[in-house]
């Protein structure tokens, strides 16, 4: 499985590119990986960029307490989604997003008992901890959690406290998730709408759709075609054809 | 005539000393023979390779401060926590001990992988919700640079565990316990177990408790692979062989009341290497017992439990192999992808096993019923009689199934209240404890781990207080009954 969260990470130059194990195994054995072999220190700085690119993660996931104190989980959850890139929609309002700087109005923190009705984290860093945030918005009926690259099945199992009101679930090519965290979705008796298109973890697309519209017998399950892994032969494709269909 | 001429004048040297053949070499080849001293200077200096009479590279070496009988998971994670909480760093030598490379019987390979924290008892629930916080950041302990992650293969199902009548009571203040300590578990009515679970019969069935967060399985050989490699990068030393025997000293002292007591102190193990007499004697300070189900003939071996019954000196380590059944059967219309790990009331459990309706599952057997546990030999007799009917009653699609393969693995189960040993033994006292576990080792180990790091480091424990499962109690006479113990 490809390390994601080595990528797009700016260190030093050529330092960061040694600490991702793709690299090493592309392009052989760098200058700083023989030195890395055969001194503690080099090592031991290695270690310390890969801690970094942990921490990093972490910073972005951190729990805004003082604006949940002050104005509440509605604001709190908003404002984490919008730092991360993502947008938010009030009940009743249009979706707020940051424009290309990463600026985004404050308006919302004038109506903090509005709630949330959807949100779209689709490309954030949003991991584990950061849910916290999420979780706490209670009537939330739509999370878009695309392409998210630390969503993992730590992370499903966490969604069964958004049960009464998550109507619509797209969890569609994050690389984390797998199926066995697709099984703790049961807890979503609401929902109506999940997309687990694009899954890379996930060992059986097409049975797991189908174990998952087992699951969920009131929801429309968007992913993999259930024939998709099957080999059609060319006998009988032709059949297919030829056959008429019994009136 | 000339080329025989020529053979006997080359084979001599020139000076016709031919018969001075000292090491086979001729005297005056001076080539030859500086190159040997050479060799011989190089051979002795320090940092040259002291070639002995044969390679010794797979015997352990001759002096290490902490020595680990065991290289599971227990015994992996002590080592681990010793290097990390070690200060400064590279400070002790450790050594892990174990018999058999291949883990053949090693009851961590062979165990279901369940992890939970339904239990009664505080310390088991800490020590749980602790492991699980491991297992989730793996990633982050156990990292080596330019190796891949590690992923293993977590499922988050949950355990449901049922009750019946007799039982209610106790799960629901069990329940009440667990949360308490930050668990997140709820109870079920046998309606909303209908509602939920489609599949499960819920008659006889008074209480449920169903676990929804930080609960499920993984896979233990992923989570040992893993130890091992972060263990070694550490610079943790590994030797197969078999611990034989413990050379320790003795001091007399004389507590307070008058009465008479023996310290022991190990000072060397004798590690036996396979397949033959050899040994080696290991120089140690500190002696670690993970040996899982032989723990209680390695604590033989130190001397623990020699003298009169009755008393401290005793008071032998209640530590022995149980065998138990694991089945894995196969059955097209059974329960879905939602399946939690099912402990029925009876005991017998189940769980879901991949994505082609496959299940594990068991039962253990009473105390009159138990197996010898003399070899790992499956008794599929057993399946038929005591596991089969109990699921099939709990889950009606269990009465047509086809039993695919069985194993049978070890409990290190401690008879006198099936809870872990953790700490060091008051008599002999460089001897240190992780083990007793009696099934639940694996979903506890890094947290016990860090308990016996922080007891040989600091001397108490720091992050969990797992005073209650100290050597002591055996003695005293303090049984810490845990009540779910599958």
């Amino acid at each position: 499985m490809a390390p994601v969260w080595n990528q797009g990470t700016r260190g030093i130059h050529g330092l960061s590119k040694a600490v991702a194990p793709e690299d090493s195994q592309r392009k052989g054995r760098s200058l700083l990986q023989f030195l890395a072999d055969h001194f503690y220190d080099v090592q031991a700085l290695r270690e310390y960029l890969l801690r970094k690119q942990v921490l990093k993660v972490h910073q972005k996931n951190r729990p805004f307490t003082h604006i949940k104190e002050r104005f509440g989980p509605h604001a709190a959850g908003a404002y984490f989604i919008l730092k991360q890139g993502g947008a938010v929609k009030f009940q009743g309002k249009e979706w707020i997003r940051p424009n290309t700087r990463g600026r985004f109005s404050l308006d919302f923190l004038k109506f903090p008992e509005v709630p949330v009705e959807a949100v779209d984290a689709s490309g954030s860093a949003i991991n584990y901890h950061g849910l916290d945030n999420l979780l706490a918005l209670k009537e939330l009926q739509s999370l878009w959690l695309r392409h998210c690259p630390h969503v993992d099945d730590w992370c499903l199992s966490r969604l069964h406290s958004l049960a009464n009101s998550l109507q619509e679930l797209s969890l569609a090519g994050c690389p984390r998730i797998s199926e066995r965290g697709l099984a703790c979705l049961h807890h979503l008796q609401n929902l109506r709408r999940l997309d687990i298109s694009d899954l890379p973890a996930v060992s059986n697309p097409g049975l797991t759709q189908i174990l998952v519209e087992e699951m969920l017998p009131n929801c429309e399950v968007l992913g993999a075609d259930w024939t998709q892994g099957l080999r059609l032969g060319p006998e009988e494709q032709s059949r297919d054809t030829a056959s008429p269909i019994p009136a | 005539m000339l080329r025989r001429s020529l053979q006997f004048a080359l084979g001599r040297d020139v000076l016709g000393r031919g018969l001075g053949t000292h090491r086979g070499g001729s005297t005056l080849d001076w080539n030859g023979k500086m190159s040997e001293i050479k060799k011989k200077i190089q051979s002795v200096l320090p940092g040259g390779a002291w070639t002995q009479l044969h390679d010794t590279s797979y015997l352990p070496p001759e002096h290490s401060d902490v020595v680990i009988v065991g290289g599971g998971v227990m015994g992996l994670s002590v080592a681990y926590w010793l290097k990390r909480l070690e200060r400064p760093r590279g400070a002790i030598r450790v050594l892990v001990v174990e018999r058999d490379h291949t883990y053949s019987q090693a009851s961590t390979v062979l165990s279901v992988g369940g992890i939970r924290q339904q239990f009664s008892v505080p310390e088991n629930i800490q020590l749980s919700l602790f492991s699980i916080d491991f297992l989730r950041n793996i990633n982050e302990y156990l990292a080596v640079v330019d190796d891949p992650p590690l992923d293993i293969q977590f499922n988050p199902s949950g355990y449901l565990l049922l009750a019946s009548e007799k039982g209610a009571a106790v799960l629901e203040s069990n329940v009440r316990v667990q949360r308490q300590e930050g668990a997140k578990v709820c109870l079920m009515s046998p309606e909303q177990l209908r509602n939920k679970f489609p599949w499960i019969n819920p008659e006889g069935v008074a209480l449920a408790s169903y676990g929804m967060e930080h609960e499920g399985w993984f896979d233990p050989w992923s989570l040992l692979q893993g130890l091992r490699r972060k263990v070694q990068s550490m610079g943790v030393l590994f030797c197969q062989g078999e611990v034989t025997r413990f050379v320790s000293s003795s001091n007399h002292a004389e507590t307070p009341s008058g009465e008479e007591v023996t310290l022991k102190r190990v000072h060397e193990v004798h590690v036996k290497i396979d397949h033959s007499l050899e040994y080696q004697p290991v120089e140690c300070a500190i002696v670690i017992n993970a040996a899982g189900a032989w723990s209680g003939q390695i604590a033989e071996l130190a001397g623990v439990g020699k003298g009169p019954p009755g008393t401290l000196q005793g008071t032998k380590l209640p530590v022995e192999p149980r065998k138990r059944y694991v089945y894995l059967w196969n059955c097209p219309q059974g329960p879905g992808l939602e399946t939690p790990f099912v402990i029925d009331a009876s005991g017998a459990y189940f769980r879901r096993e991949g994505l082609g309706n496959n299940y594990l599952g068991g039962c253990s057997p009473t105390e009159e019923e138990e197996p010898d546990p003399e070899n790992l030999e499956v008794d599929h007799e057993f399946f038929q009689d005591k596991v089969w009917p109990p699921l099939a009653q709990r889950v009606p699609a269990f009465e047509s199934l086809k039993v695919r393969s069985a194993w049978a693995g070890y409990y290190d189960y401690n008879t006198f209240d099936q809870n872990g040993v953790v700490g060091p033994h008051p008599l002999v006292v460089n001897m240190y404890f992780a083990t007793g576990f009696s099934g639940h080792g694996l979903q506890q180990a890094p947290a016990v781990g860090r308990a016996v790091a922080e007891m040989v480091l600091h001397g108490n424990f720091q992050t969990i207080n797992l005073s209650p499962f100290l050597f002591n109690r055996f003695h005293l006479g303090e049984k810490v009954h845990e009540h779910n113990i599958i």
